[in-house]
């Protein structure tokens, strides 16, 4: 295992960087591979480093000489470091569809062809630029002790009546995005909007429950599992389904309709190692779509299951619509409404 | 003969031509299809592109006097249906930016027009886009303004349209030029006929056919042939002259000749002196070679106007020959010659008259033509073996019926047991003036079988000459049977 070795993480503290460099904001740095290599790849991404890391080093171990520096970042300072300080970056990985199609519509990616993108099916490809390589549905967390017997919820409209019909129950212990400030939960709303009408319905009778509102998916499943919440709705299901405690808690892909987020990655349009980058991605492609797959996501979440009601959030410039100032302040303040009747 | 020098082919000029604007009208076939397909392509991007752009001048509304805009999911997701493109938009009241693209070029720039969509082509972020620009004209707290809506995308689609649509013009034009090789050959060949024809008909003459072509040509031609027909008038009418002219020449000096043979004969008969006799006997051997000359030149200038008019009418070859025969044969008797007429059917006077009689005789020689000149033609095949063979020989003359070449001839033979035609090459026999190679000391002109051959020629017929087995010589006539 001396490849392994060459290949040792080195995870390192933001701090360690010579600040100023970078005026976006990383979260975390990595470096894998051997530390002099001459090829690195630079990668910027939202996705955690406990996530890519199988990916990585699977690339690695059929390229020895090559090294991986790897950012972690939020999805707007992602944005930031291509567009506003165009960072050195070779490929961008995010899982906000809307600001990477932006990226891509706007020109920041370059257009990359091989055989591997031309297996695609065509929901996983945007204008040679855009590839999809996970499909993380937006799940129902329940927590299972909480709710004392009553049915689990399969769809938005059992989940409608259950509300309804035990108001005292639930009263302020449902839980969701607060879309103003979560650019995913911006997502989720606006697909499900775009989807059905029930979501408003829900939206309402959540809000006249005093619904509490959450930054990230991390903290609703903690509340769920504190018994603060007894419902999360639209908790991003790839990771709740990751986490060691996933025993403690349901997990409901709605049956009406199972929103699906596509994490995508792109290579920049003045990539520093181009080659380097589309080997990356045709590897990262191809790990993750056809029957040999080895999904990042749980095997557990199984799609083929809810595969008729998937919803998957379609990649290209439709998703602009909600980029849009008007747009986004229209559908906020009607969100708003909904969610604050008093 | 000289053959005529080659220069070029009209066939394949007209056909040259004929690919040539082919090939021009292909290629010119290839770039129409192909600028109307891109119109075509061009006025349905810029259709697509003004529908999205109006679904979001409909989605403005106002409210309290602040136009919102709810941006239809559609308006942007349509321009990407069918081909990924990279979409563009911005919104602007008056000059005033409200959202979108902020560098993003107005269409209207510049233009009053209110109502009506303006198109433009740009380069916009790297990439060649079409750009639709659409306003409406809104109630603000300020007053009347125009909001505009400008929506661009990329062209990927459309170049993929283009490339197929070449694809298919390209093919439009290669069919249209393959088919167009096909009718050019077509073309090239049915122009060309009538001159085919005419080469044809005038080739197919016999050599002594000075006929007018008479025949209808294209307009083109005539000029061509009326030259033709004015050259072969004028050279029937020169040839014709000179025929005359021996004809009449040896008229003049036929009568003179009987005179002076008279005279001759006189003086050798009333002469004693052996040297003249022998002299005046060679001058009288001149005066007949002379005379018999002149004669022959005589029918051989009326054969030649016959043949020019040659009648048809029915001849019983039969009794013709037997006409003949027995015509022939005093001048046998003097010279001691045996004539003797043979056949299926024996050629003697009452023989043939009784089998004439006899309807059901299958041996009947019917031939077409003109009887005078046919039996010019035997005397003078008998009138060469009655010469040419020595006193005591046997002349034998025999009519037979036989096929050749898939057709019924009648075939006269005139046979002799003379010393034959030796050595002499027996095809250039029948020409004029030629004599064979062992005939110096018989008087003879050499125009005999000439005119046979010319009379049984023209008759559709051959002569055939040939050295019988036991030595003299054999000369037949082949005239095709007429039933």
């Amino acid at each position: 295992m001396r490849q392994f070795a060459l290949s040792l993480i080195l995870l390192i503290a933001v701090s360690w960087f010579p600040a100023g460099t970078l005026a976006f904001e990383a979260e975390e740095e990595a470096w894998f591979g051997p530390e002099d290599s001459a090829q690195v790849l630079r990668i910027i991404s939202t996705a955690d480093i406990a996530f890519i890391a199988p990916m990585i080093t699977s690339f690695l171990s059929a390229e020895p000489d090559s090294a991986i520096h790897y950012t972690v970042a939020g999805s707007t300072e992602v944005q930031r470091a291509i567009v506003d300080e165009g960072a050195g970056f070779d490929v961008v990985i995010s899982s906000a569809m809307d600001l990477q199609t932006k990226l891509a519509n706007d020109g920041w990616a370059s257009p990359h062809l091989s055989e591997v993108t031309s297996t695609l099916p065509p929901w996983a490809v945007w204008n040679d630029m855009l590839f999809a390589f996970t499909q993380e549905p937006a799940a129902i967390v329940v927590s299972t002790t909480g709710l004392n017997g009553l049915p689990l919820p399969q769809t938005r409209n059992d989940l409608i009546n259950l509300l309804r019909q035990h108001p005292e129950v639930f009263r302020g212990r449902t839980g969701t995005y607060d879309v103003r400030q979560s650019g995913l939960g911006y997502l989720f709303a606006t697909q499900d909007a775009r989807a059905s009408e029930v979501y408003w319905r829900l939206t309402e009778v959540m809000g006249g429950l005093d619904a509490r509102l959450y930054c990230c998916s991390s903290h609703m499943i903690d509340a769920v599992k504190s018994g603060e919440l007894l419902i999360a709705y639209n908790v991003l299901g790839s990771y709740a389904i990751n986490r060691d405690d996933r025993d403690e808690f349901a997990i409901i892909l709605p049956e009406d309709f199972t929103t699906v987020m596509l994490r995508t990655a792109l290579i920049t349009r003045n990539a520093p190692s181009p080659e380097l980058s589309r080997r990356f991605i045709d590897h990262l492609l191809a790990a993750s779509h056809g029957s040999s797959a080895i999904p990042l996501t749980h095997p557990a979440l199984d799609l083929d299951r809810v595969d008729p009601s998937l919803n998957r959030i379609q990649v290209g410039p439709g998703l602009l619509v909600f980029l849009d100032q008007l747009k986004r302040r229209s559908f906020l303040s009607e969100w708003a409404s909904a969610m604050f009747q008093n | 003969m000289r053959t005529p020098v080659a220069h070029g082919s009209l066939r394949r000029r007209l056909l040259m031509s004929l690919l040539a604007s082919a090939a021009l009208l292909a290629v010119v076939v290839y770039f129409v299809v192909q600028s109307v397909a891109r119109q075509v392509a061009q006025d349905s991007q810029d259709n697509v592109l003004t529908a999205s752009a109006l679904s979001i001048l409909d989605s403005a509304r106002l409210s309290n006097g602040e136009i919102s805009i709810d941006l239809p999911y559609s308006a942007l997701s349509m321009l990407d249906s069918l081909s990924d493109e990279r979409v563009f938009y911005a919104i602007r009241l008056e000059r005033v930016f409200l959202s979108g693209y902020a560098d993003l070029p107005s269409a209207a720039a510049g233009r009053d027009a209110p109502n009506t969509p303006a198109y433009l082509s740009t380069p916009f972020l790297g990439e060649e886009v079409r750009l639709a620009t659409v306003r409406r004209r809104v109630s603000t707290d300020q007053g009347q303004r125009f909001l505009e809506v400008s929506v661009a995308q990329t062209l990927s689609g459309q170049k993929q349209a283009l490339a197929r649509i070449s694809r298919s013009a390209m093919a439009i034009g290669a069919g249209f030029f393959l088919l167009s090789v096909i009718l050019a050959g077509i073309i090239a060949r049915s122009a060309i006929r009538p001159l085919d024809r005419l080469t044809a008909s005038v080739s197919r003459r016999g050599p002594k056919d000075l006929r007018p072509v008479a025949a209808p040509v294209p307009s083109e031609m005539v000029p061509l042939v009326s030259s033709l027909n004015s050259f072969m008038r004028r050279l029937k009418q020169s040839l014709l002259r000179s025929e005359d002219f021996i004809a009449e020449a040896a008229h003049r000096v036929r009568t003179p000749l009987a005179v002076v043979r008279t005279k001759a004969e006189v003086v050798e008969r009333t002469s004693t002196d052996p040297e003249t006799r022998k002299a005046v006997r060679d001058m009288i051997r001149a005066i007949d070679d002379s005379s018999r000359t002149a004669g022959q030149l005589l029918d051989h200038a009326m054969v030649t106007f016959r043949l020019d008019q040659l009648t048809g009418e029915e001849i019983n070859l039969h009794r013709l020959v037997a006409d003949t025969v027995e015509r022939m044969r005093p001048t046998t008797e003097l010279k001691d010659i045996t004539l003797t007429a043979t056949g299926k059917t024996a050629l003697g006077k009452a023989a043939l008259d009784t089998a004439f009689g006899n309807a059901t005789d299958t041996d009947a020689a019917f031939i077409m033509g003109d009887p005078i000149l046919v039996q010019n033609a035997l005397h003078n095949l008998l009138d060469n073996a009655v010469k040419y063979a020595p006193a005591g020989a046997d002349v034998d003359v025999t009519l037979k019926r036989m096929s050749l070449d898939n057709g019924q001839y009648a075939r006269v033979s005139v046979s002799d047991t003379g010393p034959g035609f030796g050595d002499a090459d027996l095809g250039l026999l029948p020409k004029r003036f030629a004599r064979g190679a062992n005939t110096q000391a018989i008087v003879g002109s050499g125009l005999g079988l000439t005119i046979a051959k010319e009379v049984v020629e023209a008759h559709g017929g051959r002569l055939q000459i040939a050295n019988s087995q036991g030595g003299g010589a054999c000369v037949s006539l082949l005239f095709p049977l007429s039933c």
